[in-house]
């Protein structure tokens, strides 16, 4: 007992301060690609080299818009198209899947880029400091998570399973994961939505008190990632239930979720 | 590596006619061309005299060349270093496969899933239920070529999994999921207890399968990378490499050294951090979260290391075939051995904490136990497999990637306890930190791959790689145009399920989490 209290105390506090303070992420780390620069060719070898066809063209090659809701942050965009370049920019959960999109523009004046702008009211700083007044009134000072995997790789569940962890901790927001559905506000959801797991799912939704949350995790919870739709695949988690907040990633690092999940509940 | 000829010669000799063709797809790789009625024959003869084992059957529908099916039985002859692959024919029309599962249990879940998704029919199966596609969906069989990958079928209104019943006085049943307590993945557990003793286990699987095989099929092969580390999130870099072995072999393509040595590390990467994941959480199980805490906080140190070697935490993004995607700088290579250096006493410090609680040792010993006969009769391979005696680990057995250039300790207890499935992750930790500083003293300047070119088409090839779980075996059959006719994914997880079935009798509910935990078996990896 005593060895367990001296190597508590001579660890000491490893918890980030994120959000208040910044999060520590590599510059190696591959965030979103930045396409704003690309031109049509380019463009066109970035959406021939992306596994999860995450890049689409404007008929009349107009415009290219890239989801981040499909991407799987490999980077091969940017291996294979000169103006294609992979940042360490994690930050993107949002409340629509239209704000997923990233445009690039083609025409007779200067290309004309949208959606790059950091949207203020999404920054996780202003979240952070909302937060406990937004729980207190709306949870009574505390969220519960009901996690299900409803057909992902376990990637995701890793990282949220990295939530827990003293490095990340989310209980100091008054965030607990919960084990039952009935005791839950929001529905953490990963994977592409298989057929064999739409039920469970559905049930596992059903059976939480409302007003409730659903976050759509990762690139396959938002939409269905590399596996789309098929014989055993229903695709991302919106074509089953409604999705409150799409955290994009393949996945997404523990920072991306807890300002998903943040984010969810600021709104 | 020992020769195959003296293999070959007495299998000649002993089989004779009864092989139509032996054809050697790479020195250690040979298939058999022959018959069904040959096949238990040739099983027996590998077993009893070369020491050899089933690691794998599987099918591919050749319909529309050869007008047949094939199934293939992929035998594994480990102190020799070779795989011997039969292959017979089955006629279209009222398909029809004899079972080995009665003699072989290890492949009951494997031949089950072949009749799934082929509508192959087993003769003499001894529980030939429906496995891979639930009980209620309608007669398909998608990995038959007339079937689409993107079939939309009507929502499902078809029968229910009838579960075996156990009955008796004061015996009651308890379900578990698929949705669990905890954040892991969906399966259904049905417990079947007197009391606290569990007296019956079964295990339902395949919540997660989603067509990962039949995608393969409609995928670039460059693409196929990429999918290959979503089949099981934990081993993403394993399977990706096994995925590129596969398709290396069957360009004739060779992985430049120092490609070879940057892939082992990132396999001694993701087997440390899996492992220190896996000692965490089995403290966890048994209440013991101080030290699933102190866990967590080494395996984020290596996840940060791995983001800044490969821009990605589980090591994704890294695989490419011909080679690995990035170099490291002599900068990384540091902030690698920094780690390394740090982590080395702070992971004994964590042991000596997990040895030294005299209570969590209590639970983890003498619980979950599954004897060396029963995890070699159900052919256990991987971490349960070492702690149940079976001696065994690709990695030097039929040395891949850099591997031929270390020695690997292998830990092998025949004890088979949880505590000991957690002592082989324990060895294994320091040997894969010993390893790395090894492979990376190892590394010598020049390229990291080289391009594939164009694949040769109607190629069959076997990737294999150890995974921190196990073996990992990828079989391909190539199309012209570098695309993929067939890609038959094995996770060790499918192998060893049966293996907690076994482990849990007698033991009480309340063990079956730190037990389950100890196993750590993909889902995902799986029911693809």
């Amino acid at each position: 007992m005593f060895e367990i209290l001296k190597k508590s105390l001579a660890t000491g506090i490893v918890t980030t301060d994120y959000p208040q303070g910044a999060a520590e992420v590599s510059d190696a780390a591959r965030g979103e690609p930045d396409i704003s620069k690309a031109t049509l060719t380019d463009a066109r070898l970035g959406a021939a080299a992306c596994p999860t066809s995450a890049i689409a063209f404007e008929p009349g090659d107009r415009a290219a818009t890239l989801s981040l809701d499909r991407c799987a942050f490999c980077g091969l965009c940017a291996e294979a198209a000169l103006s294609i370049r992979m940042t360490n920019r994690w930050q993107l959960a949002a409340l629509r899947k239209e704000d997923l999109k990233r445009t690039v523009r083609w025409g007779a004046s200067v290309a004309d880029t949208a959606g790059y702008s950091t949207d203020p009211k999404t920054g996780v700083e202003q979240i952070g400091g909302h937060l406990r007044s937004e729980i207190n009134r709306l949870f009574g000072r505390s969220l519960h998570i009901r996690e299900v995997d409803a057909g992902s790789c376990n990637g995701c569940e890793i990282e949220i399973g990295g939530l827990n962890s003293p490095i990340y901790d989310i209980e100091r927001f008054g965030i607990h994961f919960a084990a039952s559905p009935r005791h839950a506000d929001m529905l953490l959801v990963t994977g592409p939505v298989s057929r064999n797991m739409e039920l469970a799912l559905r049930k596992t939704y059903d059976a939480m008190p409302g007003p409730k949350l659903v976050v759509a995790v990762g690139a396959c919870g938002c939409s269905g990632g590399i596996f789309g739709k098929n014989y055993a695949s229903l695709g991302g988690v919106d074509s089953v239930l409604p999705v409150d907040v799409y955290i994009p990633g393949c996945p997404p690092n523990p920072y991306a979720l807890l300002h998903g999940i943040l984010l969810a509940i600021r709104t | 590596m020992p020769s195959l000829q003296p293999i070959l010669d007495d299998l000649s000799k002993r089989f004779e006619e009864q092989i139509d063709e032996i054809r050697a797809a790479a020195p250690n790789e040979i298939y058999l061309h022959t018959r069904m009625e040959i096949i238990p024959a040739l099983c027996a003869y590998f077993y009893r005299k070369w020491n050899g084992r089933l690691a794998g059957v599987f099918a591919d529908d050749a319909r529309e060349d050869d007008g047949v099916f094939y199934v293939y039985y992929q035998f594994a002859l480990d102190r020799s270093g070779g795989f011997f692959i039969g292959r017979i024919p089955i006629a279209d029309g009222k398909p029809e496969l004899i079972s080995l599962t009665n003699a072989v249990p290890a492949v009951n879940w494997q031949e089950r899933e072949i009749q799934d998704l082929f509508g192959i029919e087993l003769i003499g199966h001894p529980n030939p239920r429906r496995c891979a596609l639930h009980d209620d969906w309608p007669q398909v069989h998608p990995l038959r070529k007339d079937f689409d990958l993107k079939t939309q079928m009507a929502p499902f209104i078809g029968e229910r999994h009838q579960f075996r019943r156990v009955e008796g006085e004061g015996v009651f049943q308890v379900p578990v999921g698929p949705v669990h307590a905890g954040i892991i993945e969906p399966g259904h557990f049905l417990f079947s207890v007197a009391g606290e003793p569990i007296l019956n286990l079964q295990i339902r699987l395949f919540y997660t399968h989603k067509g990962t095989e039949k995608l393969f099929e409609n995928l670039p092969v460059e693409h196929g990378v990429t999918l290959a580390e979503s089949i099981s999130g934990d081993s993403s870099f394993a399977h990706a490499t096994a995925f590129c072995h596969a398709v290396e072999r069957a360009a004739g393509v060779e992985v430049p050294q120092r490609g070879r040595v940057l892939r082992s590390v990132c396999l001694e990467l993701e087997r440390i951090y899996n492992h220190i994941a896996d000692i965490g959480a089995i403290a966890t199980d048994v209440a013991f979260v101080v030290a699933n805490a102190h866990a967590m906080r080494l395996k984020e140190r290596v996840l940060r290391v791995n983001e800044l070697l490969t821009g990605n935490r589980l090591l994704r993004g890294m695989s490419c075939l011909g080679g690995i995607r990035r170099d490291w700088s002599a900068p990384q290579i540091l902030a690698l051995e920094r780690m390394l250096d740090e982590l080395a006493p702070e992971f004994d410090s964590l042991v000596a904490l997990i040895y030294g609680s005299s209570s969590t040792r209590e639970r983890l010993q003498t619980t979950g136990f599954l004897s060396p006969q029963t995890a070699l009769d159900l052919g256990i391979v991987g971490i349960g497999g070492r702690a149940s005696g079976f001696d065994h680990d690709l990695r030097r057995d039929y040395p891949h990637d850099a591997y031929d250039q270390v020695k690997v300790a292998v830990p092998v207890y025949t004890v088979g306890d949880v505590f000991h499935r957690m002592q082989v992750r324990i060895d294994e930790v320091r040997e894969s930190m010993r390893l790395i500083c090894e492979l990376v003293s190892k590394l010598s300047e020049g390229p990291i791959r080289v391009p594939i070119g164009t694949i040769p088409a109607g190629q069959v090839a076997l990737g294999y790689v150890e995974g921190w779980r196990g073996e990992i075996y990828h079989w391909i059959r190539t199309l012209p145009g570098n695309r993929l006719g067939r890609c038959k994914i094995k996770d060790p997880s499918l192998q060893n399920w049966p293996a907690m079935s076994e482990a849990v009798m007698g033991n009480i509910i309340p063990d079956f989490p730190v037990i389950n935990k100890s196993f750590n078996l993909s889902y995902s990896g799986t029911d693809r």
